[in-house]
């Protein structure tokens, strides 16, 4: 071994060092920033009152509960279409045509962009469908979106449980989908709860493919037809159109703090689900 | 799995067999049409943004569509070559500063890291997937803009600021699947570097990166597809002007950003350019979406070529 190698991997391990501090340090930065100047916004005033003047002042409850709706919404639509399609490829058919049709799905609709859902779901939901700027039409379009996240989390999931859960269920007679639904499904929940956390913080954050299909009212909405403007919307249109600094900081730690909170209950879940495991 | 599955069915009482057997068919038929799911909605997404496409592109005539330097929704001319140009400007930007950044980082977490440290950094990267597109936009607004604004000169709102925050953004899925495929190179081939006498940095150029290249270029080709589809972080940063940029501190208009930036008001004619811009992007994003997955397919045979 010469020095010049040696050197040159010394080199080369402080770079990579710089790197992952560069990357955490991108990220330190980002949430701080956000909640340094968002933080100061918040009050019990501002999360439980609606918006007046467009957003430059009073609250912004209108935009969480919308966010909220939304989410739920889009997830008790995706998650049993997810986890059934993962118990499907998993425990139901064998790899051949189907399951590469299906798998080719899953994987082409989780490159598609935002700005690609939110024109489908308006051509679709909104026009076709005749549901409107609503609730349903962004709930629906979102649901499109995770879904792929959703399906593949729950596949690798339910693949990570032993065939011995499996072959003790059927053993003690159980059939195929007894044993899904008692041995298989309890031991895999963590890991599918992980993908759903997941599904969560993106149609969260979501911006481009519920502008176009939920709408961006500011009332409070009282049925699944109504529209509402979610807080990444909110967020994007006050610093957009400059209609209040501070307000959009505050929204963007709500929005942030809710992100934060929705990754860590799925990280929690993931080390649950591989102790579980291992 | 069915094999079992099909042996203790057989071995069932009469009784039970039959009750259970019923159910068990009605379960596997909804789960098939469940499983058609996916697939469905990529259907649909295909054939409506192509409805509301195509009359456009009809209208204006494909090449002329694609090859148009001049979009004027008001006079009725629809051309998106300087979106075209915008979003691919973009696109390499973003893959010249992410794509470096994030190797580093797959190879740092797969073969440097201390094993605490790395339970640390996969957790953040993995948050970094989930801040909403739209902070990092904002992020680029407020900082990185007037940044380039005052040392750089230009508006700021440019094709370097979008390039940026992209590359940024792009960071967490090159990094993961990359750092999959680095994963997946078995030990011996590593033990038989070190055993020649080489260091670990010799071992990781000459032997760790070629046999994971074609799971790096998987990683490289899907990020690539995040910066194309990417759309409030760009809308936020790029200034929006339809021209092709001349330099890096030019402002530029992305397809995405096209689309999102006029849906809100467009109608009749104007609104079918804006779907046959999406009904572009989309093809661009299912080919390079087919190209991934035969760089996949292609890992397992790859070979280690060390360089001599």
């Amino acid at each position: 071994m010469n020095n010049r190698a040696i050197v040159a991997h010394k080199v080369a391990v402080g770079v990579l060092w710089a790197s992952a501090v560069l990357t955490l340090g991108i990220l330190v930065f980002i949430l701080a920033y956000i909640l340094y100047h968002g933080l100061p916004v918040l009050s019990w005033s501002f999360i439980s009152q609606s918006p007046t003047e467009m957003g430059r002042s009073g609250g912004i409850l209108p935009t969480i509960v919308g966010t909220f709706a939304l989410t739920i919404l889009a997830l008790a639509i995706a998650t049993p279409l997810g986890v059934g399609t993962a118990i499907f490829l998993t425990e139901y058919t064998r790899p051949g045509p189907l399951t590469r049709v299906v798998r080719f799905g899953a994987e082409s609709l989780a490159g598609v962009p935002s700005i690609i859902f939110g024109l489908f779901g308006f051509m679709f939901f909104v026009i076709y469908l005749g549901l409107g700027w609503s609730i349903l039409s962004g709930a629906l379009t979102l649901a499109a979106m995770i879904l792929p996240t959703i399906i593949r989390t729950s596949e690798e999931a339910i693949r990570a449980v032993p065939d011995s859960y499996r072959e003790i269920s059927f053993a003690l007679g159980g059939t195929r989908w007894q044993t899904v639904t008692r041995a298989v499904l309890p031991s895999a929940l963590p890991g599918i709860l992980t993908g759903v956390m997941l599904g969560m913080g993106r149609s969260i954050g979501e911006t481009a493919a519920v502008i176009f299909t939920a709408g961006s009212t500011l009332r409070l909405p009282t049925s699944v037809t109504d529209p509402v403007r979610t807080m990444a919307v909110h967020f994007y249109i006050l610093a957009r159109e400059g209609i209040s600094m501070p307000n959009a900081y505050g929204t963007a730690a709500i929005l942030v703090i809710s992100i934060l909170a929705v990754n860590f209950v799925a990280y929690w879940l993931m080390q649950r689900f591989i102790a579980r495991h291992s | 799995m069915s094999e079992e599955g099909r042996v203790t069915r057989e071995g069932h009482p009469k009784r039970g067999r039959r009750r259970a057997g019923l159910s068990e068919r009605g379960v596997e038929r909804v789960l098939t049409v469940v499983a058609l799911s996916a697939i469905g909605v990529l259907g649909l997404i295909t054939v409506f943004i192509f409805i509301g496409g195509l009359p456009a592109i009809a209208k204006t005539g494909l090449w002329a569509f694609v090859s148009g330097h001049k979009w004027a929704p008001g006079r009725g001319v629809f051309g998106i070559f300087p979106m075209i140009m915008g979003s691919l400007w973009v696109t390499i930007g973003a893959l010249a500063i992410g794509v470096p950044l994030s190797l580093a980082c797959a190879i740092f977490l797969a073969e440097v890291a201390p094993p605490k440290t790395a339970r640390v950094i996969k957790p953040a990267i993995e948050l970094l997937a989930g801040i909403p597109s739209v902070i990092y936009g904002f992020m680029g607004l407020v900082i990185l803009v007037p940044l380039i604004r005052t040392h750089l000169g230009g508006p700021g709102f440019s094709v370097l600021a979008s390039s940026v925050v992209l590359g940024i953004m792009i960071l967490p899925t090159v990094i993961s699947i990359s750092y999959d495929a680095m994963k997946a190179v078995p030990e011996a081939y590593r033990d038989g570097s070190l055993a020649l006498g080489a260091t670990k940095w010799q071992t990781i150029v000459m032997v760790l990166l070629p046999a994971a290249r074609s799971g790096i270029l998987a990683a490289i080709i899907l990020g690539m597809g995040r910066a194309i589809g990417e759309t409030m972080a760009v809308i936020m940063v790029a200034g929006n002007a339809t021209m092709v940029p001349g330099s890096l501190l030019d402002p530029v208009r992305t397809l995405t950003s096209n689309i999102a930036l006029e849906m809100g008001y467009a109608a009749g004619t104007h609104r079918a350019a804006l779907f046959g811009t999406g009904v572009i992007l989309f093809v661009i994003i299912m080919l390079l979406s087919i190209l991934a997955s035969f760089t996949t397919t292609a890992r397992g045979k790859a070979k280690v070529n060390p360089k001599p």
